[in-house]
Formats: structure tokens, C-alpha cells, sequence
């Protein structure tokens, strides 16, 4: 393996966050310039939206049930079994439902952007679009980041209730909680600052994952084993970063709506 | 040998030094990781002239292509495209002048999630403006030039390398273009494909007079182009009297070590005594 100096070490990853950067900001500024790719973006928001929708779908129902489980033996010594249904209901809206929901959508379409886009930088078809008069950032970019955004924040709804729900069969069947009492209690507990809270971070997660994906497969060299490279890279990247950026969102939000 | 027809649309008297100059490079200089690829290299090409681009790998001839279209920018040096200063360009403004050149990638480059009919028609339907029947008429056009009308519904994975090289060419000529590049068009194709590449590029050499950077490995095809002419009336390439052969507008460039060799005519080329250009063409 080849050793690489401290300083190139740095100068390489500022070159990426700045290309990155670069990258981001020609994706939202093609919003407003001709050519508009709509049948593109509909293209992408099938296979990111629909496609998505059985992971989607298993991941926020046995996420809201495991955190039925798990809290309820919790609340049951101190006899407040009746609080489940407000704490998976808080606790799916505000932060599993978007996290899990942005972590899985990284997993399947931040790998797929990068492989699919890295195949193309490879076999020269990037190239050829350029050659062929069509800026690659407006044609493959900036539909995948629109879809990606705009398919994110209904799948996260969509998970917040499937979790509702999964919470909802385990306080029924283990608990024997009212199912009518569960619902009125999940649905009392959310204040307006907990549901835009929810809704916000799927729209930052969104372009995390469809902005990474697309930089790794835009940045892949080295033929196949660069593509799988930047696959993976695309992931790693964009998981942490949506953690991280949770963290941030989550704080900045605390401070603007006040805390609960 | 039997003479070519008189009628024939020959590039005969043709002038080099009186054809203006569709490509300029002037002391054009590029490192990648600072190796340097090209190196302080200047040549023209004229308009209605082939030149063919010869050079061991990694000598920097594809480079030499991508800078020609504006798809990387050279460290030092200027090209000139049509009269325009690329370098100067941003990416923007470069899409306007690409519409008037074509290129063929080496390995084709074809958009492996489009069928024949909507890579051939890319750039047609990239415009919007053009009607359907017209991007269809032009479509089977330039497949009807290079005779795979019956592809049009087939993915590239479909077609063999020599058809999806084919297609590339019938993409890069769907505009019309000024200028066509060839990145190593016969690379991995068998003696009869790449016959049949030759046979095309010589065609849209001597049917359209398109000027013409040809990047190859293989001797054999320029010198096959520098003997032969396109016979529309049999629609095949037929040899050209040897008298014939100097007027043919194609001339040779090699390139050692990111710099030109030499750069000049077929006639030349032979009769040089240069020891490595002596060794390359044996």
C-alpha cells in the first residue's frame, strides 16, 4: 500500500468536501435553468419511491414493534404501561422513522446511484453525454436529487405509521392494550414541533443520500474495483453522515421550536 | 491495377496549405499526477484533411482527443476549434460547438440503458425542438449509412463489438458534424470488422469531406485509408492509383513521450530515416 504525506492526506479530502460542495450547488442551481428532466425525475421516483416501499414498509413496523417490546418492560415497574404508545409515538415520528427510514434509503440507492453512475464515468458514458451536448449534473444529477428528496419524505410518513402500527400489535397482543386508547394516546402526544421535526430531517437526509451517491459514482476511477470502491464508499458516507447531521438538525430544531 | 473512375468524388487537388485549419493546437502541455502526458505539442489539422494519430500506449493520443473536444483542460497551451479558443471556454459554451463534432470512443461509449434508436437520436432529442419524424428519418440515416437499419429496437449489449462501433459512428454523424474524432475505432475487432470501420471512415471522408482526427494502433488501417477511396457506385472502398495516393488528404502524426515525431504525409512517413519511425512502421 502506498504511503501518502499528511499534507496530501488533507489537501485530497478538502479537493473532495470542495467538490462535493460544487457538485450540491450546480444540482439545486439546475433546478432553475432549461433543460427540466420531468420525465426523468418520474423515472427516479418510481424506482426510488415505489422500489423502496417494501424495505420501507418491514423497517418502520418491526422498528415501532421492538420499541413497544422493549419500553414496555421498562414502564411496566413503574406502572405506566399506558405511556407506550406515547413514547413510540414520539420516539417514531421525531427520530427512528426518519433515521432508519434516510439509513435504509442510503443503503439501497446511495449504493445504486454510485455503482450505476460509476459504470457509466468508467465505460466513458459520462464522457459522451459531454460530448454530446448534455451537461451530466442536469440530466443524471439533479432528477436523482428531486426524486430522492421528494420520495424520502413520504416514505418516512409512510414508516412513522407502519411503526405506529407495529407498536400498536405488540401493546394489543403482548400488553393487551386498548387498541382505541393506544391510538388516542399516540396521537395526543404528538405537538406540532415533534411532527416538523419528523418532516424536516427526511428533506436533508434525502439529498445526503442522493448527493453522495451521485459524488462517489461521479468520482469512481479504476474501472470495476473503482466502482465497487465508491459503491461502498457511498454508503459509509452517507449513513454517517445522516447520523451526524441528525444530531445537528435535531439540536438546531431543539432551538427554534423549544424542547418538548 | 485498374484506374478509378473518373467520376469519383476523390479528394483529388487538395491543398494543405490553402485549406484553412479546422483544429489548432499550439504548444499544448498536460500532466496527469505529474507525469507529464503531453508535451509542448502544436499541429493543425486542415479542413477536408485525416490525420492519423499514432503512438505506443500511454502516449497520450486519446488525451489528445479529449482536449480537441474541450473535455479536459490543457495545464499550458491553446487549441482552437473552428476558429474558437476551447480553453477559454466554460463547459456551457462548449456544448454549442460540440454539436459540430463527433466523436467515437474507443469502446463505444454507447448509453448501455438506451436502445440503438435513442442513442443514435440522443443529441436530437436532447435539442427538444426537432419533431419525431424527423429525428426518425434522420435516425435511420445514419443507420442506413452504417448499414444496421434493423438495430434500431436492440440494447448495445446486444450487438457485437463491431456493430456497437458502428452505431457509435451513425451517433457521431447524426448532426453532421464539421469535425469527427476517432478514438482507436478498430481496437479488438477481427481483420473483416475493422475492414469494415475503415471502409466507413474513409466513406464519410470522401462522401461527406468531414476533417478527421483518427487515433489508432494499427498501421495498417491509415495506410489502407491513404490507398483507398470511397466508390459510391459499388457503395465499397476500391484502390486508388498509385499516382492518385499523394493527393489523398491524409496525413500521419506520431507521438513519443508527449511529443510529436513526426507529422506529415504517407510519402514522408516511408521515406523517413528516423531510426524509431524507421522501427514503429516495420
Amino acid at each position: 500500500m502506498e504511503l501518502i504525506s499528511p499534507t496530501d492526506f488533507a489537501k485530497e479530502k478538502v479537493l473532495a468536501v470542495q467538490e462535493y460542495a460544487l457538485l450540491s450547488a450546480h444540482a439545486i442551481a439546475n433546478l432553475f435553468r432549461q433543460p427540466r428532466y420531468f420525465a426523468d425525475i418520474v423515472q427516479q421516483a418510481d424506482f426510488i419511491g415505489f422500489g423502496s416501499l417494501p424495505i420501507v414498509v418491514l423497517t418502520g413496523f418491526f422498528t415501532g414493534a421492538v420499541l413497544a417490546l422493549n419500553s414496555a418492560s421498562t414502564l411496566q415497574k413503574f406502572g405506566s404501561l399506558t405511556l407506550i404508545a406515547q413514547l413510540v409515538s414520539v420516539g417514531m415520528v421525531t427520530e427512528l422513522g426518519p433515521v432508519l427510514t434516510g439509513l435504509m434509503i442510503a443503503g439501497r440507492n446511495s449504493s445504486g446511484m454510485a455503482s450505476e453512475l460509476g459504470s457509466m464515468v468508467v465505460t466513458e458514458q459520462i464522457d459522451a453525454m459531454r460530448a454530446l451536448g448534455t451537461n451530466p449534473i442536469k440530466k443524471l444529477v439533479t432528477p436523482r436529487v428531486v426524486s430522492t428528496v421528494f420520495m424520502l419524505f413520504f416514505l418516512t410518513i409512510i414508516s412513522d405509521l407502519l411503526g405506529l402500527f407495529g407498536g400498536a400489535v405488540i401493546s394489543h397482543l403482548v400488553y393487551a392494550i386498548d387498541w382505541h386508547q393506544y391510538w388516542t394516546s399516540a396521537w395526543q402526544a404528538l405537538a406540532f414541533r415533534d411532527v416538523f421535526t419528523g418532516l424536516v430531517k427526511p428533506l436533508l437526509f434525502g439529498f445526503i443520500v442522493s448527493t453522495i451517491g451521485c459524488y462517489y459514482g461521479l468520482s469512481a476511477r479504476g474501472g470495476t474495483q473503482g466502482v465497487g470502491r465508491a459503491t461502498t464508499q457511498a454508503v459509509v458516507a452517507a449513513s454517517v453522515l445522516i447520523l451526524a447531521v441528525d444530531l445537528f438538525a435535531t439540536k438546531l430544531l431543539m432551538a427554534i421550536l423549544g424542547n418538548r | 491495377m485498374a484506374a478509378p473512375p473518373i467520376a469519383i468524388e476523390l479528394p483529388v487537388k487538395f491543398s494543405r496549405e490553402s485549406a484553412s485549419p479546422v483544429i489548432v493546437f499550439e504548444n499544448v502541455s498536460i500532466a496527469f499526477e505529474d507525469k507529464p502526458v503531453l508535451d509542448g505539442i502544436s499541429f493543425k489539422l486542415a479542413k477536408g484533411e485525416t490525420k492519423a494519430i499514432f503512438g505506443v500506449a500511454g502516449s497520450g493520443k486519446s488525451t489528445l482527443l479529449k482536449l480537441a473536444l474541450g473535455l479536459i483542460k490543457p495545464d499550458s497551451g491553446s487549441i482552437y476549434v473552428l476558429g474558437e479558443d476551447i480553453v477559454q471556454k466554460s463547459e456551457e459554451e462548449l456544448f454549442e460547438l460540440r454539436r459540430k463534432v463527433g466523436i467515437v470512443f474507443q469502446e463505444s461509449a454507447l448509453f448501455d440503458s438506451l436502445t440503438v434508436r435513442e442513442n443514435v437520436a440522443f443529441r436530437l432529442l436532447e435539442e427538444g425542438h426537432i419533431s419525431e419524424s424527423e429525428i426518425e428519418r434522420r435516425v435511420r440515416e445514419a443507420l442506413s449509412f452504417v448499414e444496421l437499419e434493423n438495430t434500431v429496437d436492440l440494447f448495445p449489449s446486444e450487438l457485437s463489438g463491431g456493430m456497437r462501433r458502428r452505431v457509435a459512428i451513425a451517433r457521431a454523424i447524426i448532426t453532421e458534424p464539421e469535425i469527427l474524432l476517432y478514438d482507436s475505432p478498430t481496437a479488438g475487432l477481427d481483420p473483416v470488422t475493422s475492414t469494415t470501420i475503415v471502409e466507413l471512415i474513409v466513406k464519410q471522408r470522401d462522401v461527406y469531406k468531414t476533417s478527421s482526427l483518427l487515433v489508432t494502433h494499427r498501421l495498417q488501417d491509415a495506410f489502407t485509408m491513404a490507398s483507398h477511396y470511397f466508390d459510391p457506385k459499388t457503395n465499397h472502398m476500391q484502390p486508388l492509383p498509385p499516382a492518385a495516393i499523394p493527393d489523398v488528404p491524409i496525413c500521419f502524426l506520431l507521438l513519443r513521450d508527449g511529443k510529436i515525431i513526426f507529422d506529415g504525409s504517407v510519402k514522408d512517413l516511408a521515406e523517413s530515416k528516423d531510426e524509431y519511425i524507421r522501427e514503429y512502421i516495420s
